[in-house]
């Protein structure tokens, strides 16, 4: 059968392909700029020529001399490893929360929401007090290990829980996954109240690191032993991007479609859970990313997985290195949990949500 | 053809299909009837591969379906679902395209527009490619799924491969009308070659469009065969235990129940 597109028609599409382009453009360009940003306020400041006066010479590429050793050992020290962060952290959250979102059919999947960094946390406490005050033999080493590897267990077990729950013949129910979600929180709090009760006062410091969220203290090290467990998923879920629009259907649809359903949902499970526990391994609870995101990327791109996925990661970075400035900045010389900041903004949000949908009919 | 064989299944302890052999063939409508609770759409999720049977076999074209991949599966088979709760802002055309998935990297973008407008176009729905889904009526909504589907089937150039249409309870939630345009879309579907299966609730709408009758019973094929053949007043009193009488279609002559 012989057809021509009439291109009016198919119009709309061009004009969102060529919006989501300028999408992305814009967002690599404010995440830039956040970036700068983050990296230049604070006690010692760094303008973007210093900052790149630094890189430059460090690299051995040039020697601009705009910048004194003070300023070097701030941004190299400090400030660099936790923007690093922060865009890692930002990221893979964001991602996470859009392919959960898709995966659950539901726009209110959010990982701190149906329990999954709390289940991580909980794990990640575990080996936090156990592996202090029970002094298991572990080194220093086998700990920096121990505790990612623990919190990425502690998020996919929560996961398949809450799916597994919320999931009846192929589809999942709302209420089900949020009640889920409220019931796993309480048990990981309770669970975490127990370990809180049992641990001795480091151990309690770092709890309370998890439990609030923070991106400060963050090493070298740690930020490259972990970058990998975050880097992955962040660039293997959108390759996923077709079969989650697929599944938007419904399971069978996409499985009729041509998706191997059953596959493209474990990786998704996998990877949102290795996303979501690396980062609460190394920065704690941060709520709301994952929810908040992908749905300021919906309302202005659509629902589409293709433009979904790569938007949410830029902002999500965007987002969380700006978060982390106000956290460090707003109330010096001390520093604001980030994870109190994004709740502060994501819970009012949340709500919106709720009576949002509720308004259109949804529930 | 898509041919199922001694099918059995139980779910939950309960026996739901006890031996079931059904066939689809190019070019026609199979159309399956039965009382609530018979077993028709577990039958047709066993011959989508939805569904796996506890005991027989179901091929396309005498390869068992878990021999086929998922992908070449998709290209000679769609499935029109009951209803499809999407509540996320796709626009129609954009649902349409999710049927060319099968085809990605093996048909262009632009060729895939083509045939997703035309498709479209094919179900009278040229003018819904612009809204959003979640705010079309029931009936707008399936007949996007409609083209969906016949999107996703689409004959290619100088290609010749079977290609086979199930449908479950496609007619529910719409209106008189629309049961009536949707089933002779797939009328027009079968007659340019395509295989359809179709899981009906009304007996009459099967006289109407269908080619032959599959009466299910308690996981049973009562009688299957000619519309003629099926549609009598003993077997539809034996099936739905309801007293009917049968007349005639004033003007395609095919057999009508009517309660007594």
């Amino acid at each position: 059968m012989a057809v021509a597109a009439t291109s009016e028609t198919a119009g709309f599409l061009h004009s969102r392909a060529t919006r989501a382009r300028l999408a992305l453009l814009l967002l690599a360009g404010g995440l830039t700029a956040a970036f700068l940003l983050s990296v230049g306020i604070g006690a010692v400041a760094i303008s973007p020529l210093q900052v790149l006066s630094i890189v430059l010479e460090r690299t051995g590429i040039a020697s601009m001399s705009a910048h004194d050793p003070m300023q070097e050992a701030v941004l190299v020290s400090i400030r660099l490893p936790r923007a690093c962060l922060a865009i890692l952290v930002g990221a893979a959250l964001a991602v996470a929360g859009a392919a959960l979102q898709g995966l659950f059919r539901n726009p209110l999947a959010d990982p701190g929401l149906i329990g999954v960094s709390t289940g991580a946390a909980l794990a990640a406490a575990l080996v936090i007090v156990l592996g202090g005050s029970l002094s298991l033999g572990l080194s220093t080493g086998l700990r920096a290990l121990l505790l990612p590897l623990a919190a990425f267990l502690g998020g996919l077990v929560t996961t398949l829980l809450v799916y597994r729950i919320a999931s009846r013949d192929g589809r999942t129910e709302v209420a089900t996954m949020l009640l889920a979600g409220i019931a796993l929180n309480a048990m990981a709090g309770a669970a975490i109240g127990v370990l809180i009760f049992v641990s001795d006062d480091q151990a309690l410091r770092d709890l309370n690191f998890w439990l609030l969220g923070s991106l400060g203290g963050v090493t070298w090290n740690s930020l490259l032993m972990a970058a990998p467990l975050m880097l992955v998923p962040m660039l293997a879920i959108p390759l996923l991007a077709r079969p989650l629009n697929g599944l938007l259907l419904g399971e069978v649809e996409a499985l009729h479609l041509g998706f191997n359903i059953e596959r493209v949902k474990r990786f998704v499970v996998l990877l949102a859970a290795l996303a979501v526990g690396a980062s609460v391994a190394l920065t704690g609870v941060i709520g709301f990313v994952g929810l908040v995101v992908p749905h300021l990327v919906r309302l202005t791109l659509g629902p589409d997985h293709r433009q979904l996925l790569p938007a949410s990661l830029l902002l999500g970075a965007a987002l969380l290195l700006l978060a982390d400035l106000l956290a460090r900045t707003l109330v010096l010389p001390a520093e604001l949990p980030i994870g109190i900041l994004t709740s502060c903004v994501g819970g009012p949000f949340f709500l919106w949500l709720l009576l949002r949908r509720r308004g259109l009919g949804l529930w | 053809m898509l041919q199922g064989t001694d099918l059995r299944i139980a779910r939950q302890g309960r026996q739901i299909l006890q031996g079931v052999s059904l066939e689809s063939e190019p070019g026609r409508i199979t159309a399956l009837i039965g009382p609530n609770g018979a077993g028709k759409s577990t039958l047709l999720h066993l011959l989508s591969g939805a569904l796996s049977p506890d005991r027989g076999v179901v091929a396309l074209e005498g390869r068992s379906l878990s021999d086929w991949s998922h992908g070449d599966l998709a290209r000679r088979r769609a499935v029109l679902p009951q209803s499809s709760e999407l509540s996320f802002p796709f626009r129609a055309l954009e649902v349409v395209l999710m049927g060319r998935s099968a085809h990605s990297g093996r048909s262009s973008r632009e060729h895939d527009l083509d045939v997703a407008l035309a498709a479209l176009a094919e179900v009278d729905a040229a003018h819904l490619a612009e809204r959003v889904y979640p705010t079309l009526s029931g009936g707008e909504r399936q007949r996007v799924h409609l083209a969906r589907v016949m999107a996703q089937i689409w004959p290619e150039p100088g290609e010749e491969r079977a290609r086979y249409l199930l449908l479950d309870e496609p007619t529910n939630n719409l209106d008189l009308a629309h049961q009536h345009r949707l089933l002779a879309f797939a009328r027009r579907l079968a007659q340019q070659g395509v295989g359809v299966l179709a899981v009906l609730h009304d007996p009459n709408l099967a006289a109407l469009y269908g080619d032959r009758i599959v009466l299910l019973v308690d996981g049973r094929v009562q009688i299957e065969g000619a519309v003629e053949t099926v549609l009598t007043e003993s077997e539809v009193e034996k099936a739905f235990d309801l007293r009917v009488a049968i007349q005639r279609h004033p003007s395609r002559n095919c057999p009508q129940l009517v309660p007594i």
